[in-house]
């Protein structure tokens, strides 16, 4: 045994092992990491020095360089003047139809898919399975087969190319995943908890109100981030189910960006792909600080 | 004297899985009994159905002579304590507690009054505006049993509550348990796995097995004169050891032989015949084997394998005629490995079953 008072900087270990910033294990994790960054990075940087030049600038060429002279015109064209179709007033009406469609769309797919998922998970009615295989199915065939039906089905009811049959649309193809995330998280939390609350009389929707809902905030974020994405960059639906007045602005997008009369004003296409891009983005970011939140913490032993 | 709860015929299958089997029980007023069994015997499943969240395939469930089979939980004047607490998170503990009484739509008087009855007899009162996640395991399973006794029921169901607590808050917790039983008196009804839970609270203890109660007597009764060999094997930390061999005559009077050794019966109170020829098992308690240490002739001669000092009492390993038992003495008494002692049976104390029904003879 050597003698226990060692220099606590001298050759004998002590206390935590020293570890070097520039190993090769750390060369190799962080420059894996910087590569795909810069990959995926690079064509956000060029759309948005892109949208912020002049077309003089952008002949040039040099689509990395920074813009000389930045100018912010090409993004108002593309909000307010620029031309879809018939229509000269840019990406404006776009955008207010898509937050026409999107926002009752996503309160709507999540409210019934919440219950359904409850329903599914804690009620164990009779027939639950075949509802539930039935409801899965559903989420395996392809949106294609079923477009020319649904055109019919909402002609003859007189809602087509309406925003309502859009958003019809929407929450009914939203309902197989949504169910099938929520029936999987109610199932997740404690069995006890919806038995301690029927003991204490609460019924079907007491106990959905005011005890699975109030803990089950993660699962609506990550609904809500799925399903405001989703019906945002939705481009299928939008262009089958609507109007020229009534498209959403993803479709409204390709219309300007496809335009096949005149110059190609890539600054304009750029700026109105990234406002068309902007909601989901800021979405993300938004929410993604919600998404570690522990809600549940302390329900049961721990 | 009347009945608290009564359960007839009852049975439970999933599928094809039957989980109870025609299980009659009735439990009297203020009585505190205890189902015990190993996981999946199906005594958590006869609580749930009990509580109501589980639907009987047959049967009755009488609560105070009320047929409440198709009754919702609610209504059948119980109030169940779960393993996990299961405690509401978001509410706070005064909210956990008066959750079921604003859902039952009772006055905010009478919530007040019974949150602070409850709050004072399980000394919660400086918990109440706590959230579940703030309490430690021994305060969130308090607050639990708080959740159930301000519901004013008769029947306490209490489902393994225990069991997520460590050694020190469990055994003082089942203390607290026994002392709310005392003072309170309700009908009390507790599942669990731990023996020792058992034995120290209850009235009377059910013993289960894949859906069947085996033994369904006193605490004292179940240890010392089980019913058959699996009561016996479960009861009893370490557990009994069995002895197979076979019944003797020697000089006229009953005797129980093992590889070649005898050991008399006397004592051992048989509530049948013990024809000679008869094949039985011998189970004795590690506390009823006497050793002494001295001389033996050869053939109760036994030798201490392992010896397993536990402060207040001594447990020995002993090897005798190709047995391995263990006995336990007391803790002043040392047994170095190797010494060779003399072994007897308290054989009044002890149990004989039937080697082919494993029933106790």
């Amino acid at each position: 045994m050597p003698d226990p008072v060692v220099l606590k900087s001298g050759a004998e270990p002590w206390g935590a092992k020293p570890r070097r910033a520039l190993s090769r294990r750390n060369i190799v994790l962080y420059g894996t990491l910087l590569v795909a960054a810069l990959y995926y990075l690079l064509p956000l940087y060029v759309m948005i020095v892109t949208s912020l030049k002049g077309m003089p600038e952008i002949r040039l060429g040099n689509i990395f360089s920074p813009p000389v002279e930045i100018t912010f015109e090409p993004w108002a064209k593309a909000w307010a003047t620029a031309c879809t179709g018939l229509n000269c007033d840019g990406l404006s009406r776009g955008f207010w139809n898509s937050v026409r469609i999107t926002v009752p769309s996503t309160l709507i797919s999540i409210l019934v898919a919440s219950v359904n998922g409850y329903a599914l998970a804690n009620w164990r009615f009779k027939g639950a399975e075949v509802f539930f295989t039935i409801l899965i199915v559903g989420a395996f065939i392809p949106y294609q087969v079923m477009i020319y039906p649904i055109v019919i089905v909402l002609r003859e009811m007189g809602i087509y190319g309406t925003l309502t049959g859009l958003v019809i649309v929407h929450t009914i193809f939203g309902m197989p995943i949504l169910t099938l995330l929520f029936r999987n998280y109610f199932a997740s939390l404690p069995e006890e908890l919806f038995k301690a609350a029927r003991i204490d009389g609460a019924g079907f929707w007491q106990i959905y109100g005011r005890i699975m809902l109030p803990m089950s905030m993660p699962i609506f974020v990550v609904a809500m981030i799925l399903q405001i994405t989703g019906i945002w960059n939705d481009f299928l639906f939008g262009v089958v189910f609507t109007r020229p007045d009534t498209y959403p602005m993803t479709v409204q997008l390709n219309n300007i960006v496809n335009s096949v009369q005149g110059v190609k004003e890539y600054n304009v296409n750029m700026a109105a792909t990234l406002l068309t891009g902007a909601v989901p983005l800021i979405v993300y970011f938004v929410s993604g600080r919600l998404f570690v939140r522990g809600i549940a913490a302390g329900a049961v032993k721990g | 004297m009347q009945h608290s709860v009564s359960i007839r015929d009852l049975s439970l299958s999933f599928g094809s899985v039957s989980v109870l089997k025609d299980l009659n029980l009735d439990i009297g007023e203020g009585e505190f009994l205890v189902l015990l069994g190993s996981s999946g015997c199906g005594k958590s499943t006869l609580l749930n159905c009990i509580a109501g969240l589980l639907e009987p395939t047959g049967g009755q469930i009488f609560i105070r002579d009320r047929n409440v089979t198709w009754e919702e939980p609610k209504d059948r004047g119980i109030g169940m304590v779960f393993q996990s607490y299961a405690l509401y998170p978001q509410m706070t503990v005064e909210k956990n507690l008066s959750f079921g009484l604003k859902v039952a739509g009772m006055a905010k008087a009478e919530i007040d009054k019974r949150v602070a009855r409850a709050a004072e007899i399980l000394q919660i009162g400086p918990l109440l505006k706590r959230k579940p996640s703030a309490l430690s395991g021994g305060q969130r399973q308090r607050v639990a049993i708080g959740r159930a006794l301000v519901r004013d029921v008769d029947v306490f169901l209490f489902d393994e509550p225990l069991s997520n607590l460590d050694a020190k808050l469990r055994s003082e917790l089942r203390v607290e348990i026994k002392r709310l039983h005392q003072s309170l008196k309700n009908t009390m009804i507790y599942v669990t796995h731990d023996q020792i839970e058992a034995l120290t609270l209850a009235d009377r203890i059910a013993i289960m097995k894949s859906g069947v109660i085996q033994q369904l007597a006193d605490p004292n009764t179940i240890y010392n004169m089980p019913r058959n060999m699996f009561v016996a094997g479960f009861i009893g930390s370490p557990s009994m050891n069995f002895l197979h061999g076979e019944i003797v005559e020697r000089g006229g009077r009953p005797a129980f032989a093992t590889n070649g050794v005898d050991f008399s019966l006397d004592g051992y109170a048989a509530g049948e015949a013990l024809q000679p020829g008869r094949k039985v098992v011998l189970g004795v308690r590690p506390e009823h084997v006497k050793v002494d240490e001295d001389g033996a002739e050869e053939a109760h001669r036994a030798t201490v394998d392992i010896e397993e000092p536990m402060g207040a009492d001594n447990l020995l390993w002993l090897k005798h005629a190709g047995h391995s038992m263990s006995v336990r003495v007391g803790g002043a008494r040392r047994f170095a490995p190797g010494t060779a002692v003399r072994l007897s049976f308290d054989m009044g104390l002890a149990s004989l079953f039937d080697a082919g029904t494993e029933e106790r003879i």
